[in-house]
């Protein structure tokens, strides 16, 4: 019995003894902070992502906490309503900000883009893009080896088999950047998620001059500039042979669409079309699903080579 | 036998196929395409126009900088554009397009076989024919020669190390060269001692080329200060370091450059474009490359113009062998996978080696089992498998203090890897990561 | 002739593999292997078959069915593994106890990290001493070699030579000195012990053939029987020669196998040379510390264990020397 007894007291003793040290040295050693950080923080996704350009969440709480107005800090994963919630805790106004969605800006499908070699190194798009051109020999397309895959932290990213191309699933992407990072050839793209997700995107960024971006992929923006001639918004420029929409200038008509010869052009997340015989012959099923460049094999009318000087 | 001290690898030579092969000329192409970027450095600016008709050895581009070459036309002909053109990795490269006519040269370049002895020349007058000849070093850096020759300021030239080695499996035309043309190179490297204004030559050369080691002992022994140092068989021995530590045995610091230890190292086609540039008013217009593989049907040793195109060299050595998986630009160590042969040979292009698709593949890589063999096999001193881990989880800094800048891209470490695992490639990746953040780095400071 | 094939230099090969290595250590410990079975018959073979059989069987089932990856056996680790687990049992141990001693090396050694390459200890030490703490009478119950009477399990038994060697050191009774076995005897393998440690001159052979094709290098092996031998010559006790009891020392017990073949294991052993030699002095310092003071009469297993778990700090702090790297 005493044996217990006294081994129970030692025990006890001893922890008791433990914990006023421990409880005393943290007392003495502890940091001041301001307590909103922890509050911020709380809000905050907690993905330690660095989409919004501070090292962390904690970062990106201990900025808006110094800052006198939320301008320019956003959480690009929370967005607007996680801002919000900052906003309140801190006393200031949030700042709406467009939601962004990763593009992928290459429709470079493998019907359209021939195989030229076959890579035999590393599957990384950024060891192969120091290697050489790629398999296909668009030196400006997508690589295929998901590097931007793999970055995704938020699993928005997925590698289609068919097209070898990444696919965005608009869901659960939250525009932190990483995949724009991580792509060696700047494909990817953050814009402007559009009214219903609906925007108009160059699936292309092959610099080259028509013939040669013809030549090695079906569907490159050969920089003829018919879309920027039809835009009546000024929204199209065409500059070192590709073409680019500002997400900020177009209103969505989608007739640079129908004019592109290439089909570089896409329309993401609209409805289908009303069937016009003409017209649904020729872009059916680009118009319904959004990213996926699923109609590599549309076919062209007329040889647009010459064209290709005005850029 | 000498050789260096730190790690290094044994493959298989494989010269067997393309040595001694005479070096027979490659005929003239019917158009040809002189690419502007033959050298490390800013690309040469073009001196010549549209329409324009050249002769053999005439200026077609000058050096674009300090680090740069001079460009003389291969050929007689008419320039028919200047434009870009896609190189065998489907790069972008600025080129001049020209018509072949004929085969007319400038009158002041010596055609004739004779070798010419004497020389009479100040330093200075050897290291502006040498730049005027736009020679670069023809062991694959293609590092503008007459830089080397110039030591930066506070800087002493004791001694030239000639590079006779050829390490790289399968290549044969160094050795061939010295085979034939040993008294002009002999000539080259008393031009470059007088340039230097040093007394001490060595000449490496691996045992497996043993009638070439005799051929120049026999050619030195007439020589002052020219000695034959034969080496053992071990990759990376033409490395530039490693070379000055077989021959020398001093160690080039890390980061430093050979002047430091007072050396300077120039490769044996480089001393031979010396000599003819110098002696014989040539400039580099030609270089000899090998063109070899185990199912090609006549490999040897080829003269080409810069400007031919690949196809045609491969054509001269019996076309492209029906089981091809791979062909590399260079040795199979350091060289280059191509995706075409249409690309026109240049200053680089040393080599064109055809390999079976059955040699062609990389084996699945198994998990590293932590052997020590990458280790033990670098020739810079560093652990490859710490490395490529680090790049595969893009910790650059950690990197930077493993001195990942010090990889020579010798391959050693994949090479040996019994596990197959891709280690260069992950280090190189992290190396240009690096070198771009120290870059940046420097910039910064500088401001 | 169809698309080239595009890679990364070096396009060259050494031809070296993992398989390789594996196969040539099982061929090494070969010699090692007949000369067991020819000193103790039917339970050499009978204990090795199970307990190779059971690592490969364990090594598939778990890398199939939990950790859902496709099963490396091809490699011939497990193989090796098994092998290596059989040359530290001894001949006459129930099955039953070889087949756990196979799932502790296989999956708590090695496949618990996440397989070939992972494990910090070697797969086979963990299975030995884990048998050897949980099962302590059936694993020091050495049968006497060349007694070829009768079933494996009733052969008869005996100390080893190391049981007599640390009463003599320990206790200072040097009239056990005549229980040790003549030197030769302890060479070729007269002796008791663990299956595959007793004949000193075919591990040897074995040894030296590895060292020769470069499958490992001197340093382990060389620093650890150095180390134990120095420590042999300043610790000799009275009853013995210094030269005597330095050949008993390297002889008898695990040092051999310990220093060729469980030591040099890849994985679990430092990459550069230096911390080669590290890891072998304290091995060897380790070995002697346990053989001389401590409860067990052969300390090898604990003493490469303990360095197992320095590698990876070895391995951190001891860099090869770089390519003109100024001495300081």
């Amino acid at each position: 019995m005493d044996l217990i007894l006294i081994a129970l007291l030692v025990l006890g003793i001893t922890g008791l003894v433990a914990a006023l040290l421990l409880y005393g040295i943290a007392q003495k050693f502890k940091v001041e902070e301001d307590p909103r950080i922890d509050l911020v923080q709380e809000v905050l996704p907690g993905a330690n992502c660095g989409g919004c350009g501070f090292a962390g969440c904690r970062a990106l709480a201990e900025a808006c906490v110094k800052a006198t107005s939320l301008d320019g800090l956003l959480c690009p994963v929370g967005g607007a309503p996680t801002m919000e919630k900052v906003g309140a805790i801190l006393g200031m106004e949030a700042v709406a900000a467009d939601p962004k969605v990763a593009v992928v800006r290459c429709n470079g499908v493998c019907e359209a883009r021939p195989r030229t070699s076959e890579y035999d190194g590393v599957r990384s798009c950024r060891i192969e893009h120091s290697l050489y051109v790629g398999e296909t020999a668009c030196p400006f397309g997508c690589l295929g080896c998901g590097d931007c895959v793999a970055a995704c932290q938020f699993g928005a990213l997925s590698m289609d088999p068919k097209t070898g191309l990444p696919v965005v699933d608009e869901e659960k992407c939250t525009a932190c950047g990483k995949c724009v990072k991580a792509c060696p050839r700047n494909i990817i793209e953050l814009r402007k998620k559009g009214p219903k997700g609906r925007r108009m995107v160059v699936e292309c960024v092959n610099k080259d001059k028509g013939a040669v971006a013809r030549k090695a992929c079906l569907n490159a923006c050969i920089g003829c500039a018919k879309c920027q001639k039809e835009c009546a918004f000024d929204a199209i420029t065409v500059e070192n042979n590709v073409a680019y929409i500002d997400p900020e200038k177009c209103r969505l008509c989608r007739k640079c669409e129908a004019v592109c010869p290439t089909g570089a052009i896409h329309a993401v997340n609209f409805p289908p079309r009303p069937a016009k015989p003409a017209e649904s012959a020729a872009k059916p099923a680009a118009t319904t699903v959004q990213n996926t460049p699923s109609n590599p094999n549309t076919p062209i009318e007329k040889p647009i080579e010459k064209k290709e000087e005005q850029a | 036998m000498k050789t260096f001290r730190i790690g290094g690898v044994h493959p298989h030579d494989n010269k067997i196929y393309s040595a001694h092969q005479p070096i027979t000329e490659c005929p003239l192409p019917e158009k040809a395409i002189i690419p502007l970027v033959q050298h490390i450095g800013a690309p040469a600016q073009p001196v010549v126009e549209k329409g324009q008709k050249v002769k053999v050895g005439e200026l077609l581009a000058k050096a674009g900088g300090f680090v740069s070459a001079n460009i003389h036309s291969p050929f007689s002909g008419t320039i028919t554009k200047i434009d870009s053109t896609i190189d065998a990795w489907g790069m972008r490269m600025p080129a001049i397009f020209m018509d072949v006519e004929g085969n007319e040269w400038l009158e002041t370049i010596d055609r004739t076989p004779d070798v010419i002895r004497e020389f009479n020349l100040e330093p200075k007058e050897i290291i502006d024919r040498i730049a005027e000849a736009g020679i670069v070093g023809l062991g694959g850096a293609c590092f503008p020669t007459q830089v080397k020759l110039m030591p930066p300021p506070g800087k002493k030239a004791e001694v030239l190390v000639v590079n006779g080695v050829e390490c790289e499996p399968y290549l044969t035309c160094d050795h061939q060269l010295l085979l034939e043309h040993g008294e002009e190179i002999m000539i080259g490297i008393q031009l470059l001692m007088r340039a230097l204004n040093i007394q001490k030559a060595v000449i490496g050369i691996e045992m497996n080329k043993p009638d070439a080691i005799a051929r120049m002992q026999e050619l030195a022994a007439k020589t002052l200060g020219v000695e034959v140092c034969p080496l053992k068989l071990k990759y990376p021995q033409g490395g530039e370091k490693q070379l000055i530590d077989a021959c020398i045995g001093r160690q080039v610091p890390s980061g430093a450059l050979p002047i430091e230890v007072g050396a300077v190292v120039d490769n044996v086609a480089t001393i031979y474009a010396v000599y003819e540039a110098v002696q014989k008013h040539k400039p580099l217009i030609s270089r000899v490359m090998t063109v070899t593989g185990k199912s090609l049907k006549k490999p040897g040793n080829y003269l080409v113009r810069f400007g031919t195109p690949l196809s045609q060299v491969v054509e001269l050595a019996g076309g492209v062998p029906e089981d091809t998986g791979k062909i590399i630009g260079g040795g199979p160590m350091m060289g280059r996978a191509m995706t075409n042969i249409d690309m026109p040979a240049n200053k680089r292009t040393s080599g064109l080696l055809f390999l079976p698709e059955a040699e062609s593949r990389r084996v699945e890589p198994e998990n590293c089992i932590r052997c020590g063999k990458c280790v033990s096999a670098c020739p810079m001193g560093l652990e490859p498998y710490l490395l490529a881990k680090q790049a595969e989880l893009q910790m650059w800094d950690e990197m930077e203090q493993h001195d990942v800048m010090d990889c020579i891209d010798c391959g050693c470490c994949l090479f040996t890897c019994p596990s197959h695992r891709p280690l260069l490639d992950y280090i190189r990746m992290g190396k240009a990561q690096v070198g771009g953040i120290i870059r940046a780095r420097q910039a910064a400071q500088k401001k | 002739m169809n698309k080239l094939i595009v890679a990364p230099a070096p396009h060259v090969h050494s031809g070296d593999s993992v398989r390789r290595n594996m196969l040539l250590v099982i061929v090494a410990l070969l010699p090692a292997y007949i000369m067991s079975v020819v000193a103790f018959g039917w339970g050499a073979l009978i204990t090795a078959c199970i307990s190779i059989a059971a690592c490969v069987l364990f090594e598939w089932l778990i890398a199939k069915y939990i950790l859902k990856t496709q099963p490396t056996i091809g490699d011939c680790s497990a193989i090796l593994t098994g092998l290596l687990l059989a040359f530290n049992l001894p001949s006459n141990l129930p099955w039953w106890i070889v087949v756990i001693g196979a799932l502790l090396a296989i999956g708590v050694g090695k496949m618990s990290f996440g397989g070939l390459g992972q494990n910090p200890f070697n797969p086979a030490l963990v299975g030995r001493v884990f048998l050897l703490i949980s099962f302590p009478v059936q694993m020091t119950t050495w049968p006497r070699p060349l007694s070829f009477a009768g079933s494996y399990v009733d052969a008869e038994t005996g100390a080893t030579p190391l049981a007599a060697m640390k009463q003599i050191v320990k206790n200072g009774q040097s009239d056990m000195v005549s229980q040790l076995p003549d030197l030769w005897d302890a060479f070729i393998g007269r002796m008791g012990g663990s299956l595959g440690e007793v004949c000193a001159l075919a591990l040897l052979v074995g040894g030296v053939f590895l060292i020769c094709m470069r499958v490992i290098t001197w340093h382990i092996p060389v620093s650890i029987l150095a180390t134990m031998a120095l420590f042999a010559c300043i610790g000799c006790p009275e009853g013995m020669t210094a030269g005597q009891y330095v050949a008993y020392t390297l002889l008898t017990g695990g040092a051999m196998l310990g220093a060729f073949f469980m030591a040099t294991d890849y994985v679990t052993s430092p990459m550069t040379a230096w911390g080669k030699i590290i890891f072998g002095i304290g091995i060897g310092f380790i070995v002697m510390v346990i053989r001389t003071w401590g409860a067990y009469p052969e300390g090898m297993s604990f003493a490469i264990l303990i360095m197992n778990a320095v590698t990876p700090l070895l391995n951190m702090y001891i860099r090869p020397k770089r390519f003109g790297e100024k001495k300081k």
